[in-house]
């Protein structure tokens, strides 16, 4: 598992439960350190224990802990890099969810060996679409509801959204958009910079 | 032939840099983008060369001269500030004069949008530009994490190195630093005198008192090793009891003695541990560098320890030097 998706699992779970939580996790799971590297590959088996510890510690269930963290890399002040790069992919929620057909091409352009799982955008109408996530990277689905969900304050959308279920280990995510400029949204300018 | 208006429109939605040139190289209309650098400031009318500079080719300065550059890669600036730097092409319309120069940012993208607030909306659909403005950021962000990886290897391989070096108990260099001290002092032929130090008594405190008292005492004679010597003179832990001292460009046989009894002197004196006394001594012996044609590390260091020998065999708590003579008699 590559190190970012480590990386973002400590770093959300540091923000929001504690540094104590995060070293305990680790302990339970046994990894020998407590710090991922952001550009290193660490067995998959790893981030998996630590996500089961992290469950039972927490007494949460995997989906609802990965889409919490789905909301935190977009709406964290840690996050805003990742915000922007999401932003980058269109100007209305809607171009956002078009653009996710390409995500994970875009990520494989910024960082080469990191490999997320195919994301097929399904447009039933104007108002309703299907985000089809494919096999790779188990949780991902989950991640990517927190991640739609976030997203879509962001832009300042109101939208429902449920996972449907799985087919053929295609997990299903439902997008129905109420308003798509219901609030104001964040700001999104193109040339800020980090100071 | 289609009309101006449909035209017009046409360039807008293609190109929204673009300016429409009269065959005077008078601007008569330009893309909703460009007119954005400059607002407030009215483009039409002005010719095209007295708002831009040409850099390349510099030598288009006339408006003939910029109608025959047509096709070619045109790098221009505005005359006034923000003086951001643009690329374009010349197209000449075809029959009655004039032409359309296409322009657009070439890498000043990455000032342009900050310096004129764009948005994607400035930007015609096919343009690569938000591609080229989220690359930049997703391989800033890429490149700063490696970054950061990289620091803490750095760091972490230097604590490696420094405790590769260092005896962990007394703080001291160790076998292998004195090795690499040693090799290096021989490739740069430096002078230095080396004294193989010995503790006496030493396991009968272990033996006694137990490994604390031990260990105890083996750091109060590394302590008082240290402040016996110079700093840029090396003290080594090469083995349980045993040290080198290594006197970098010190070879006068008088002040070398003088450190050696200062040292037993000092290990003489009874070092407390845990209420009872643990009383040791040290026997030494010294041979010097250039008490040899060409030295070797092993062979220097043998020459010590010959020494050292003589001095245990003639009572403990002395200090020899090593002699040629009595080399060859071992």
């Amino acid at each position: 598992m590559h190190g970012l998706i480590n990386r973002a699992i400590q770093s959300f779970v540091c923000a929001t439960y504690g540094h104590a939580c995060w070293l305990r996790a680790t302990e339970v799971a046994e990894l020998g350190f407590s710090e991922f590297e952001a550009m290193l590959i660490y067995d998959r088996e790893l981030s998996m224990n630590v996500l089961d510890a992290l469950c039972t510690d927490l007494n949460r269930s995997r989906a609802d802990l990965l889409e919490d963290m789905g909301t935190y890399l977009v709406s964290h002040p840690n996050m805003e890099g990742l915000r922007r790069l999401l932003r980058f992919g269109g100007v209305s929620y809607v171009e956002f969810l078009h653009s996710l057909d390409d995500l994970s091409d875009r990520v494989r352009l910024a960082v080469s060996d990191l490999q997320l799982p195919a994301l097929e955008l399904q447009e039933h109408s104007p108002a309703q679409y299907e985000l089809l996530c494919h096999p790779g990277l188990p949780g991902y689905s989950s991640v990517m509801v927190g991640i739609l969900r976030a997203m879509a304050d962001d832009y300042g959308a109101l939208v429902i959204l449920s996972h449907e279920g799985r087919k053929e280990q295609v997990d299903s995510i439902s997008v129905t958009l109420i308003e798509s400029a219901f609030s104001e949204g964040r700001q999104f300018d193109l040339g800020a910079r980090k100071p | 032939m289609m009309e101006t208006a449909e035209f017009s429109t046409l360039l807008e939605t293609l190109c929204p840099m673009f300016v429409l040139l009269d065959d005077q190289g008078r601007i008569r209309q330009v893309g909703p983008t460009l007119q954005k650098l400059r607002p407030g400031r009215q483009m039409v009318g002005r010719g095209f060369l007295d708002l831009f500079e040409l850099v390349r080719p510099r030598a288009v300065t006339t408006v003939p001269a910029l109608m025959s550059v047509a096709g070619a890669k045109l790098h221009l600036k505005f005359h006034d500030e923000p003086r951001t730097a643009l690329k374009g092409l010349v197209a000449p319309l075809p029959g009655k004069g004039g032409a359309v120069v296409n322009l657009s940012f070439g890498i000043s993208i990455l000032d342009a949008v900050r310096d004129y607030a764009l948005t994607s909306a400035d930007f015609s659909g096919t343009d690569l530009a938000i591609e080229l403005l989220y690359l930049v950021e997703a391989k800033s962000a890429a490149m700063e994490a490696s970054r950061s990886l990289n620091l803490r290897l750095q760091g972490a391989m230097l604590a490696a190195e420094e405790q590769a070096y260092t005896d962990t108990l007394t703080g001291l260099k160790n076998r292998r630093a004195l090795e690499h001290l040693l090799s290096h002092l021989i490739s740069s032929k430096a002078d230095f005198a080396l004294m193989h130090l010995d503790l006496d008594f030493f396991k009968s405190v272990n033996d006694q008192l137990g490994h604390a008292a031990g260990d105890h005492v083996l750091k109060q004679s590394a302590r008082i090793m240290l402040e016996e010597t110079r700093g840029d003179d090396t003290v080594a832990r090469i083995g349980g009891d045993e040290f080198v001292l290594i006197f970098k460009g010190l070879m006068n046989k008088d002040k070398l003695s003088g450190i050696a009894a200062r040292l037993i002197a000092r290990m003489q004196e009874p070092i407390e541990f845990e209420g009872n006394p643990c009383r040791i001594s040290a026997s030494l012996g010294t041979a010097l560098s250039t008490q040899f044609q060409s030295p070797k590390a092993a062979e220097i260091l043998h020459a010590a320890d010959l020494a050292l020998y003589e001095a245990k065999r003639n009572g403990r708590s002395g200090h020899r030097f090593y002699s040629a003579l009595s080399g060859a008699q071992h």
